[in-house]
């Protein structure tokens, strides 16, 4: 009895502490948000942030988007041939990618390439006063620094998201088309027939602007409440990388459950 | 221990960090104009005094007021617009590692001001001279010893022209040379720009020679303040601890614990034997 009432009062503990952390999180980034008009008023500081998170992540998104388009290629023709439909492998390819694993995979990718930079540069400004260097100058962080990364990530991931899903296409385009020999005219076809603008495009671009504001929100977050300590930073990056890939997989099956579901 | 004329009066202050006390009823002045040097042991709220002044953090009672303005009931845009008169210097400069040093001075003026950047180069070149470093303007962070990083951060704290300088720990890790050149500058800077400093440290030697009050914290609350000479001559014996760097006295060695014989896991066996 005293174990169950013992481990009743951890969980307890733990819901409180987890909501908590929550209130605290959500108070953070509406504070962000609030004092984001210096993203209008300095689009250097934005752009700079763009080139960070997004350019900067444009290699790993390029050659992960190659190599699923191939493997989707590869696994969809062979699937495919057993039925003698190789030419939908181009349809198979574009929806797999606009629909899901563009958005999920490059928001996976961004989470651990930008979103545990942007955790470990504010915790280590944290760390070494840099953040409390501004405050007394007067110099709101929220404003300066948090704020331009947070809407630099917002705005990369679609971006990143697209580029991934393009470069997945050349991907199976170049393994079917080009290596095993699948129709062209058919792969192309076929693909533009079956991808709707709004059904498939649309609602992957608004997920992966959903994955890139909870990767941003998360990265920024944890570098701002990290401990101020080598080893309160390298716990809150790990924190950013675990946090925003179940928050991006947990997100992706509730998006897809209302966009995917139903009528289509 | 609070003179009307002080430009920074801490009245009736109780201040804790969660459950560890700081401080308990703290009353303290600083006067204008003066060097002051807020001195105690570690974790005596030395660097937590000058966070109260800058308003990083509020008190759970009593009044902070700066130019007789109460700094913990200030507003999100009253404190910044209070933190622009004064100048703070961070125990390890915090600089900012992305920016080169001429970037780092000019980065108060350019987030601050409205200055043309011809005259924010003429100001950064001004603040360099002033700390000797502009023939360092172009270098970066990581390229400066800790003492050229102090000054260089002592450059940027003086930019927007503060009427108050806080120094958190200005001595620390610095060479006998650095030392004395941050010493100076503090001095310097005090009498020429006629402003109010106050800063934090350990360092006796240093610290005697620059400030013109020295302000003894202990136990939450000042031991003692005065001129440097009159500490020197002190009889109380904590302030004798503290200029003689004794090992034991008022400040004990040993953290207050159980006996010894309790705490030993060998003894306690035999006992059970």
């Amino acid at each position: 009895m005293t174990l169950f009432k013992t481990m009743l009062s951890k969980l307890g503990r733990k819901t409180i502490d987890s909501l908590w952390t929550l209130g605290v999180a959500s108070t953070f980034i509406f504070r962000v948000i609030a004092r984001s008009s210096i993203v209008i008023r300095r689009p250097n500081l934005l752009v700079a942030e763009m080139h960070f998170a997004g350019v900067l992540s444009l290699v790993i998104i390029i050659v992960s988007g190659l190599f699923v388009g191939l493997v989707l290629g590869l696994q969809g023709y062979e699937t495919l041939k057993r039925y003698g439909s190789t030419g939908a492998v181009g349809t198979l390819v574009a929806l797999s990618l606009v629909r899901e694993l563009g958005p999920v995979v490059s928001a996976l990718l961004f989470a651990s390439r930008a979103g545990s930079a942007i955790t470990a540069e504010i915790g280590i400004m944290k760390t070494t006063e840099q953040l409390s260097a501004m405050e007394m100058m007067a110099v709101d962080p929220h404003a300066r620094v948090i704020a331009p990364m947070f809407w630099g990530g917002v705005l990369s991931m679609p971006l990143l998201a697209a580029i991934f899903s393009a470069m997945g296409i050349i991907g199976g385009y170049l393994i079917t088309v080009v290596v095993i020999g699948v129709d062209s005219g058919a792969f192309w076809s076929q693909m533009q027939a079956s991808v709707d603008f709004h059904h498939d495009i649309l609602n992957g671009v608004i997920k992966s602007v959903v994955f890139g504001t909870a990767v941003s929100a998360i990265s920024v977050y944890e570098g701002y409440a990290s401990v101020p300590t080598a080893e309160g930073v390298s716990k809150a990056v790990t924190r950013t990388v675990v946090t925003s890939a179940l928050a991006v997989l947990a997100l992706d099956f509730v998006l897809t459950a209302f966009m995917f579901t139903g009528a289509h | 221990m609070i003179k009307t004329t002080d430009l920074i009066q801490i009245s009736s202050l109780n201040f804790s960090y969660g459950e560890s006390e700081i401080f308990q009823n703290l009353d303290v002045g600083f006067s204008a104009g003066k060097v002051t040097a807020i001195m105690g042991g570690s974790g005596s709220g030395k660097t937590t005094i000058l966070k109260l002044i800058g308003g990083q953090v509020r008190p759970q009672k009593g009044r902070v007021i700066c130019d007789s303005k109460v700094v913990n009931h200030m507003r999100h845009n009253e404190l910044f617009a209070h933190r622009k008169t004064i100048g703070m210097l961070f125990q390890f400069g915090a600089l900012f590692t992305d920016l080169n040093v001429f970037d780092n001075v000019a980065f108060p003026l350019r987030e601050q001001t409205a200055l043309p950047d011809a005259a924010i180069k003429d100001l950064v070149l001004l603040k360099l001279h002033a700390v000797g470093l502009r023939g360092a303007s172009k270098l970066m962070p990581a390229e400066l010893s800790g003492g050229m990083a102090r000054r260089v951060a002592l450059a940027r704290a003086i930019a927007l022209d503060p009427s108050l300088m806080l120094y958190d720990e200005p001595f620390t890790g610095l060479d006998p040379i650095s030392t004395a050149i941050t010493g100076n500058l503090i001095r310097t800077l005090n009498d020429t720009l006629g402003i109010t400093s106050v800063f934090v440290t350990h360092d006796i030697k240093a610290s005697f020679k620059v400030a013109d009050e020295v302000v003894l914290l202990s136990r939450g609350c000042v031991t003692a303040r005065g001129k440097p000479e009159d500490l020197m001559e002190s009889t109380d014996p904590l302030v004798q601890q503290f200029v003689n760097g004794e090992v034991d006295g008022p400040v004990p060695f040993h953290v207050r614990s159980r006996s010894y014989r309790e705490d030993l896991a060998l003894v306690q066996s035999e006992n059970l034997k």
